[in-house]
C-alpha cells in the first residue's frame, strides 16, 4: 500500500516576531527588529540582556472557561504551546473539543510537541526555601519536615516536558497517538515529520506538531551564559544582539517561541477542501559523535539530514528552491551549519536563496524548529523569501545567498534545517501545493 | 511490499535489582526487592524517607574510557552502561560493514539531576529582604558557582549524545519524555523507523533518576509514593488491597532494535532475541491530574497494538503491566485490559515494579526486557507483596510467585502522568 501524504493545513506561532501568523510573517517580511532588553527579569548580573520575548501571552484568555483553573499550573513553556495550538487548529479550520463539537474523530487525532528542560520559578521556590533557613544556610530536615509544603501540590506538573502536549490533548480532545520529543532545536522538525510519518502509516487523520520553550528564566539564561554562547557586545542595542551568518556575529540571543503545525492527511485536507500550506515531502535526521563536546561547534551532521530529506522526498539537491537556515549568530556554531550546507549544494549554494529568523525571533531551542517550520511553509505558501534581519555582510566563508531584503521567488522546494546543542540534526522537505 | 521486521538483538539494563539482565532477571525470580532507604540525599524528614536506588555503581567497570564521560550525569551513566552491554549482545561492534549514517539512536531519557545544594544555596543567598529573588545578585552568584557541565548535561538528550560518542552513531537521533511512558515510546517509534527503512539499527531504551530532593517532594506533594516508611521494602504493592502509592526507583534500559534482513545479511540470526510485532500509542485527553477513570485511553493503547500486530487479544500469553502501586492506576488499568481481554480475562499479568520500584522513563524498557527473559526460560516473574485482595483488581496478577507457563507472545504498557499510554507487543519467534 502507498505511504498517504501529509501536508500542512494550519500554523500557529507565538514568539518575538508576533503570535499569529499575520503579525508573524508581517515582521519578518519587513525585516523588523524585535529583540529588546530582557523584561522577564532583572538581566543585570547577566552578560547577556538582551532576549526574544512573547507580548501579551496568556493562555487564560483563550481557553475554554471550564479550563482556566487549569492555566495555574502552566509553566510559560505550556502557555506558548496553548496559545500555538489554539490558532493552529483555528488558522486549519478544525473543529475540536474546545469548541464544543469536533470535526475530526478524536482518536484519530494525534499530538506531537516538543519541549526542552523547563526551569521552575525560582521566587516561588525561593518563598518556600526561606522558611527551611538555619544561620543563612538551607536545613533539608526544615526543608522535608515543613517547607516544602509551601509549594502547591501540582508543582511538579507545571514543569514537566510532556505537559505541554497534555493539556493540548485535553483542550482539544485528542485522543491519538501523543508524543513529546525533547531532543533541543531539533525537536520541531522532529515532531513534525513523526506525525506525518504517524499519518503515512494511517495512526492518525491529523496531529497538531511541532515545539514550544521559553528558557528565558534566571536558571535557563544562567545555563547558556556558561556555555558561553549568548552575545554579549550589545546589551545597549539588543535589536542588533543576533546576527546569523553576519561577519560581525558574537553569539545568540535567547528566545521563547512555539510554532505548532497543523499535519494533514493529504486526501481528507482535499475532501474538506482545506487550504494547503505545503507538503511534507521528506525528512532526516543524522547526529555527529563529537557532539558531547558541548563547548566545540558542532551542528550535528546536519549535512547527512539534509541529503536523507532530499533523497525521502524524491527529489534531488537541484530541484530545492529556499533554504531556511537555523543561524544561531554563535559565529563557530554559524560556520558549521553554512559548511553543512554548502557540503549539500556544493557550487549551487549561492544561488539558492537562504533565510534564518533568529534575527528577529532569538534562538528558541525547543521551540526553534517549530518556528521555523512555520516560516518556512509561509515562504512556499507566499512564493516569497524573508529577510534574515541583522544580516548586512556575510561571515567569512559563508556562501549562502541571505539577503536584508525580503525576495520574491519560485519555491517548489524548500528545505528546513535545524541542530541542536549536543550534535544532533534534522532537516524537512516542503512542496508547494498547486491552489 | 510489506514493511520490514523488526528484531531486538542486544538489551542491557541498570537498576536497583542488578547492573546486567541476568542479576535482574535472578532477583525479579526471587522476589527480592530493590527498595531501601534514601541515601542519594538526605530525605529523613520528607514524608518519603525510601526509595529503589542504584548501588554500588560504578561506569569504569562497564566501559573501556569512561573519561570520555566524565561529566554524564548521573541516569547518563546507567544508559552508558546498559547500552554497551546491550551492544555486545547484539554483535554489531563485529560487523565491519556496519553503516554509521543508518545507526540511530531514539531514546526515552529523563532530565539529569539538579545541583540541588549549589541551586538552593544561591536562592538562600540571593533572597531579598522584601522576600523577593535579587536577580542579578543570583546570576553573578551563579557564573561564579555553577558548573557548566554539570547545568547543560541536565538536557534529556544529552544521553543521546553520549550514546552517540560511544558508538560512532551518525543516523536519526531523538529523545522523548512523555513522563513514565517514555522508553516504550522510543522503541514503539524506533520500530516504525525500521520498518520504513530510515535506519538499519537504532539503540532504543530509556534512563532516569528522579532520585532528588525536588523529584522526592514533587511526587510526595502530589501524593503518588508510597509513605510506608516503617516497612519499605514491601512498600511497592501493585494490585494489592493495601497499595498507598508507587516507589520512586532509577535505572537504564537499552535494547538494540535492528532491521531483520541486516540481522541475516550479517549472518546474525543467533543474536535475536525477539521481534518487535507491535506497538500503539494514544492520548486520554481528560486530566493532568488523573487517568481517564474508565480505562478508555489505556484501552486504545493496547488495542492500536493489536492492530499494528494484527492479533487477537487471545493471542497474548502475558501482560507486563505498568502497575505502579497507586490507587488509581491499577484501578484503572486492570478496566482498560478487561476492556480490550474481556471481564474474565485469563491472561497472566504481573508488575515488575513491585521489586524494581518506578523507573519513570525508564521502566517500559526494563520490563520489556522482563518480557524477552520470560520467553526465554518459559516462567513468567511475579507481582510481590500482593496479599490482600482488591475487589477492584480481580485479574490473574502472578502473585508472589514465579509461575512456569507457555510465553511465546507478550504485551509490554506504560501509561504516561498527563495521559500518554503506549503499548509493544514482542514474540520470540525466531524463524
Amino acid at each position: 500500500m502507498p505511504d498517504r501524504s501529509a501536508v500542512i493545513t494550519g500554523l500557529g506561532v507565538a514568539s518575538a516576531a508576533g503570535t499569529g501568523i499575520e503579525e508573524f510573517w508581517a515582521t519578518l517580511e519587513a525585516g523588523s527588529k524585535r529583540l529588546t532588553t530582557n523584561a522577564a527579569f532583572d538581566p543585570a548580573g547577566f552578560p547577556c540582556r538582551a532576549a526574544g520575548q512573547i507580548e501579551n501571552l496568556s493562555a487564560r484568555k483563550i481557553v475554554p472557561k471550564s479550563y482556566r483553573k487549569a492555566t495555574k499550573v502552566m509553566a510559560r513553556d505550556i502557555e506558548v504551546a496553548v496559545v500555538a495550538a489554539d490558532l493552529a487548529f483555528k488558522d486549519a479550520s478544525i473543529q475540536t473539543k474546545a469548541d464544543g463539537e469536533m470535526s475530526i474523530e478524536a482518536g484519530r487525532l494525534g499530538c506531537n510537541i516538543g519541549a526542552g528542560l523547563i526551569c521552575c520559578e525560582l521566587d516561588e521556590l525561593g518563598q518556600a526555601a526561606k522558611t527551611s533557613v538555619t544561620d543563612g544556610k538551607f536545613d533539608m530536615r526544615i526543608w522535608g519536615e515543613s517547607g516544602m509544603n509551601n509549594l502547591t501540590p501540582l508543582w511538579l506538573l507545571k514543569y514537566l516536558p510532556n505537559m505541554l502536549s497534555c493539556h493540548v490533548t485535553i483542550i482539544h480532545g485528542a485522543e491519538g497517538p501523543s508524543n513529546c520529543i525533547t531532543c533541543g532545536a531539533t525537536s520541531g522538525i522532529l515532531s513534525v515529520a513523526e506525525a506525518a510519518r504517524w499519518i503515512a502509516r494511517d495512526a492518525a487523520d491529523a496531529a497538531v506538531a511541532g515545539g514550544a520553550e521559553a528558557k528565558l528564566t534566571p536558571l535557563g539564561v544562567l545555563r547558556q551564559s556558561l556555555l558561553g554562547r549568548l552575545c554579549t557586545d550589545s546589551n545597549d542595542n539588543p535589536e542588533s544582539a543576533c546576527r546569523p551568518f553576519d561577519a560581525t556575529h558574537s553569539g545568540t540571543v535567547m528566545g521563547e517561541g512555539g510554532g505548532l503545525l497543523i499535519v494533514e492527511d493529504s486526501r481528507r485536507a482535499k475532501d474538506r477542501g482545506a487550504r494547503v500550506y505545503a507538503e511534507i515531502a521528506g525528512f532526516g535526521a543524522a547526529c555527529d559523535p563529537n557532539g558531547i563536546n558541548v563547548t566545540e561547534p558542532n551542528c550535528g551532521s546536519l549535512d547527512i539530514a539534509v541529503r536523507k530529506a532530499i533523497a525521502d522526498a524524491g527529489v534531488s539537491v537541484d530541484d530545492i528552491d529556499l533554504i531556511v537556515a537555523q543561524g544561531t549568530g554563535v559565529a563557530g556554531e554559524d560556520r558549521c551549519e553554512a559548511a553543512a550546507w554548502e557540503k549539500v549544494f556544493a557550487d549551487r549554494t549561492p544561488d539558492i536563496p537562504a533565510m534564518a529568523i533568529t534575527g528577529t525571533t532569538g534562538t528558541m531551542f525547543a521551540g526553534q524548529s517549530g518556528v521555523t517550520m512555520v516560516a518556512g511553509a509561509l515562504a512556499v505558501e507566499r512564493q516569497t523569501a524573508p529577510p534574515t534581519a541583522n544580516f548586512t555582510s556575510p561571515d567569512e566563508g559563508c556562501r549562502l545567498s541571505l539577503s536584508g531584503e525580503a525576495r520574491k521567488c519560485e519555491i517548489d522546494y524548500a528545505v528546513v534545517g535545524a541542530f541542536s546543542v549536543g550534535g544532533q540534526s534534522a532537516a524537512c522537505v516542503l512542496k508547494r501545493c498547486e491552489e | 511490499m510489506s514493511a520490514k521486521r523488526v528484531v531486538i538483538t542486544g538489551m542491557g539494563t541498570v537498576n536497583p535489582l542488578g547492573h546486567s539482565v541476568d542479576a535482574t532477571w535472578e532477583a525479579l525470580l526471587t522476589g527480592k526487592s530493590g527498595v531501601s532507604k534514601t541515601e542519594i540525599f538526605d530525605a529523613a524528614t520528607y514524608p518519603t524517607t525510601f526509595s529503589a536506588q542504584v548501588r554500588d555503581f560504578d561506569l569504569s567497570d562497564h566501559v573501556d574510557d569512561a573519561e570520555k564521560h566524565r561529566h554524564a550525569g548521573r541516569h547518563c551513566t546507567f544508559a552508558i552502561a546498559a547500552a554497551v552491554q546491550a551492544w555486545k549482545q547484539s554483535g554489531l561492534g563485529q560487523h565491519d560493514k556496519l553503516d554509521l549514517e543508518r545507526l540511530g539512536i531514539y531514546l526515552g531519557s529523563g532530565e539529569g539531576s539538579l545541583d540541588f545544594d549549589n541551586f538552593i544555596s544561591l536562592i538562600v543567598d540571593a533572597w531579598n529582604e522584601d522576600d523577593t529573588l535579587n536577580a542579578p545578585e543570583w546570576g553573578r552568584l551563579g557564573f561564579e558557582r555553577m558548573d557548566m557541565y554539570r547545568e547543560i548535561e541536565q538536557e534529556s538528550h544529552m544521553v543521546v549524545a553520549h550514546l552517540a560518542a560511544e558508538f560512532g552513531a551518525r543516523g536519526p537521533a531523538f529523545n522523548v519524555l512523555t513522563a513514565c511512558a517514555a522508553s516504550t515510546q522510543a522503541l514503539g517509534e524506533a520500530v516504525c523507523m525500521i520498518r520504513r527503512g530510515e535506519a538499519d539499527a537504532i539503540i532504543s531504551g530509556g534512563a532516569h533518576s528522579m532520585i532528588h530532593p525536588l523529584g522526592v517532594m514533587g511526587f510526595n506533594r502530589l501524593t503518588a509514593l508510597s509513605v510506608r516508611n516503617d516497612d519499605f521494602e514491601t512498600a511497592s504493592r501493585p494490585f494489592d488491597a493495601t497499595r498507598d502509592g508507587f516507589v520512586l526507583g532509577e535505572g537504564a534500559s537499552i535494547l538494540v532494535l535492528e532491521d531483520y534482513d541486516k540481522v541475516v545479511e550479517r549472518g546474525a540470526k543467533e543474536h535475536i532475541l525477539a521481534e518487535v510485532l507491535g506497538y500503539g500509542s494514544s492520548a486520554d485527553a481528560f486530566r493532568i491530574t488523573d487517568q481517564d477513570p474508565l480505562g478508555d485511553g489505556a484501552a486504545a493503547s493496547m488495542r492500536a497494538a493489536l492492530i499494528d500486530a494484527e492479533m487477537k487479544p487471545e493471542q497474548i500469553d502475558y501482560i507486563s503491566a505498568h502497575g505502579t502501586g497507586t490507587k488509581q492506576n491499577d484501578q484503572v488499568e486492570t478496566l482498560a485490559m478487561k476492556q480490550v481481554f474481556g471481564d474474565n480475562a485469563a491472561v497472566p499479568i504481573s508488575s515488575a515494579k513491585s521489586m524494581l520500584g518506578h523507573l519513570i522513563a525508564a521502566a517500559g524498557a526494563t520490563e520489556l526486557i522482563t518480557c524477552i527473559k520470560a520467553m526465554q526460560d518459559q516462567i513468567l516473574p511475579p507481582t510481590a507483596h500482593l496479599n490482600a485482595p482488591d475487589p477492584d483488581c480481580d485479574l490473574d496478577y502472578i502473585p508472589n510467585e514465579p509461575r512456569k507457563a507457555p510465553v511465546h507472545t507478550c504485551m509490554s504498557n506504560s501509561m504516561g502522568f498527563g495521559g500518554q499510554n503506549n503499548t509493544l507487543i514482542i514474540t520470540a519467534g525466531k524463524s
